[in-house]
């Protein structure tokens, strides 16, 4: 039994699309699309530290280390439609590192899953927004995530049901780092790889910072890229704040690959705040008047 | 109501209707797949994989990732039966199972091979006693225990229809086929096996035909005991429980641990509706070794066992 993906579809399945008919459908690579995506970046930078001070609880380390992956997948390489949050041949993101649900909610209220204005219950009594996602309370959210190393066997499943159906709809999770520690991370990279899921694309949130310190000083993760090598995947390195590389990385057609691809994209906690930026104190906590002042006023145009 | 008996002798393994069941479903349904851990033969899902190659996905022996991947194949469209050893497959994968299936409200169907002691020498590393108090206690997640292969066939059918996570525990204890009349399997209702307003006896899944027994006694010394199938664990039959809580005493028989399982279930439904005083026949925890048949001897889980507490209630009247 062979896994690999066809690479010139013939409608056979029910969801199968030709070539030229899939590359058509998603959005466009124009010269301007990393200025876009740069733009909502800040965007959901600022959004998500409004949130965490109205909240007064968050975590914006992550938030800020993540904004520049999740606006290039949301505003510049996904397909989907979020009036049709659950149409079958979305564009599948798993948000495994669930805690940085300041910048998903942020990503997913500007992408129009939901009104903007309901950030502003982010963990407000009842409130859809808690700190973790959870798909029964909310369009977009594909699993519900908080405990780590979850996301990853969610985004293989449905990188197998797409393989089954010869879907055209990619699958894109996004982890932490530190994340990796977790075991069931590695159970579900050998299934990808066992399987060739060249539909599933993993984002690797590279900050080299967890809870309490560096991951080379807690459990070391080098030499991460020969891992997932070893596992079967592709590997791509790169700066996980440049908006070109991230849209030149994840828009690449699944098409031509033979193997699941893990993109490490090397960021920094707190990135777009110069008193965050690679501070380990900042994995959670919540700006002060002063400091939230002075965020605002780094994240302006 | 179905006059039924257990006087049948002619023994079936329920894997074997859960299996004929899936595949007659997979042949009309192709969104119907199977997860396993590298428990092709164990599930007894061969048949299946021989026929539908592609629609098995193994993903080795692994738990964790086989109800995440159980997830994602559910939010790809399809309807996964992840059939494991209970054991293992609640254990192992619990917390997926809470935020992957639970929370996440993920349509996925657990099957929970050889259950209970099945495993019986191999220990207590193998018995799947604790399952019910794991699931049980989430709320969200249905529990099916069938006794018997039209039970488990009609089982299989109603999960598969139905939305949403469900556990279902097959057996693997050689049992008699059991007389259900008219009676239609529905997930949340409980079944009166046979009547009696003297004295309850609500169990499930193989003890189910050992309260059956235990009534058949009874009745010879003038004692009616109602029995009460009570497959669907969750959602919970209140209203059968009620009505049995009418004769005046309640027998709860599970092979599972005295805590946390159906004693438990029935018990917090009477503690707030109709206290009504109850005898809990179960596993104290641990087990020694033995053979499945051998436990539940040395734990009161037979006819006997249960004629004795049943009549202890009887007589307390």
């Amino acid at each position: 039994m062979s896994w690999t993906r066809p690479r010139c579809a013939i409608s056979v399945g029910r969801f199968i699309v030709m070539k030229s008919e899939r590359e058509a459908k998603r959005p466009a690579m124009s010269k301007n699309a990393a200025a876009i995506v740069r733009e909502r970046a800040r965007l959901i930078r600022r959004s998500a530290l409004e949130m965490i001070v109205q909240a007064n609880i968050g975590h914006p380390g992550g938030d800020m280390s993540s904004a520049d992956i999740m606006a290039a997948l949301y505003f510049g390489v996904m397909r989907f439609d979020p009036k049709k949050p659950l149409d079958p041949g979305r564009d599948r993101f798993v948000m495994s590192k669930g805690h940085c649900s300041g910048a998903f909610y942020s990503t997913l209220a500007m992408a129009g899953f939901f009104p903007e204005a309901d950030l502003a219950t982010y963990m407000k009594p009842l409130s859809k927004l808690n700190a973790h996602p959870c798909r029964a309370y909310l369009p977009g959210v594909e699993t519900s995530t908080g405990p780590l190393g979850h996301g990853m066997p969610v985004a293989v499943g449905i990188a197998i049901a797409g393989q089954i159906d010869q879907a055209s709809y990619r699958v894109f999770v996004l982890t932490g780092d530190g994340e990796l520690q977790e075991g069931s991370n590695w159970e579900a990279a050998m299934t990808a790889g066992h399987r060739k899921l060249a539909n599933l694309t993993l984002i690797v949130d590279r900050n080299r910072l967890q809870q309490g310190a560096r991951t080379e000083d807690t459990v070391a993760l080098e030499p991460l890229a020969d891992k997932w090598r070893a596992f079967g995947w592709d590997v791509e390195e790169i700066n996980g704040h440049d908006h070109a590389q991230l849209l030149d990385v994840l828009s690449a057609p699944a098409t031509p690959r033979q193997k699941p691809l893990c993109v490490i994209a090397n960021t920094f906690k707190g990135q777009g705040v110069s008193f965050m930026r690679d501070q380990v104190k900042w994995h959670h906590g919540v700006p002060d008047a002063a400091q939230f002042a002075l965020a605002m006023k780094e994240l302006e145009a | 109501m179905s006059a039924a008996t257990s006087t049948m002798t002619k023994r079936f393994d329920c894997r074997d209707a859960f299996a004929t069941t899936l595949e007659s479903l997979a042949e009309r349904d192709e969104r119907i797949v199977v997860v396993v851990n590298d428990s092709v033969g164990s599930s007894k899902v061969g048949g299946f994989a021989k026929r539908w190659p592609h629609r098995l996905i193994n993903v080795g022996i692994a738990e964790q990732n086989m109800i995440g991947v159980a997830a994602g194949l559910a939010n790809g469209g399809k309807i996964p039966f992840v059939c494991g050893a209970a054991c293992f497959l609640t254990g192992r994968a619990l917390e997926q199972i809470k935020a992957d299936l639970a929370y996440s409200r993920a349509n996925v169907k657990l099957c929970g091979m050889a259950s209970g002691v099945a495993y019986g020498e191999l220990g207590p590393t193998h018995h799947s006693i604790e399952d019910y108090g794991w699931l049980r206690v989430m709320g969200q997640i249905g529990i099916v225990v069938p006794s018997d292969p039209w039970e488990t066939s009609e089982a299989v059918k109603a999960v598969a229809a139905s939305e949403g996570p469900v556990f279902v525990r097959v057996s693997r204890m050689a049992v008699p086929a059991l007389e259900h009349g008219d009676h239609s399997f529905t997930i949340g209702k409980a079944e009166v096996m046979r009547d009696g307003k003297d004295v309850a006896i609500i169990a499930n899944g193989v003890m189910v035909h050992r309260a059956l027994d235990a009534a058949a006694a009874l009745a010879k010394e003038g004692i009616e005991a109602r029995v009460i199938s009570m497959a669907s664990l969750a959602p919970l039959d209140e209203t059968t429980i009620l009505e049995a809580a009418a004769t005046g005493g309640i027998v709860t028989v599970e092979e599972h641990s005295v805590r946390g399982g159906l004693g438990g279930a029935v018990a917090e439904v009477l503690a707030a509706k109709m206290p009504c005083r109850m005898r809990l026949l179960g596993f104290p925890g641990f087990l020694p070794t033995g053979s499945a048949e051998f436990l539940m001897e040395h734990y009161g889980l037979t006819a006997e066992g249960i004629a004795a507490a049943a009549r202890e209630l009887a007589a307390a009247r």
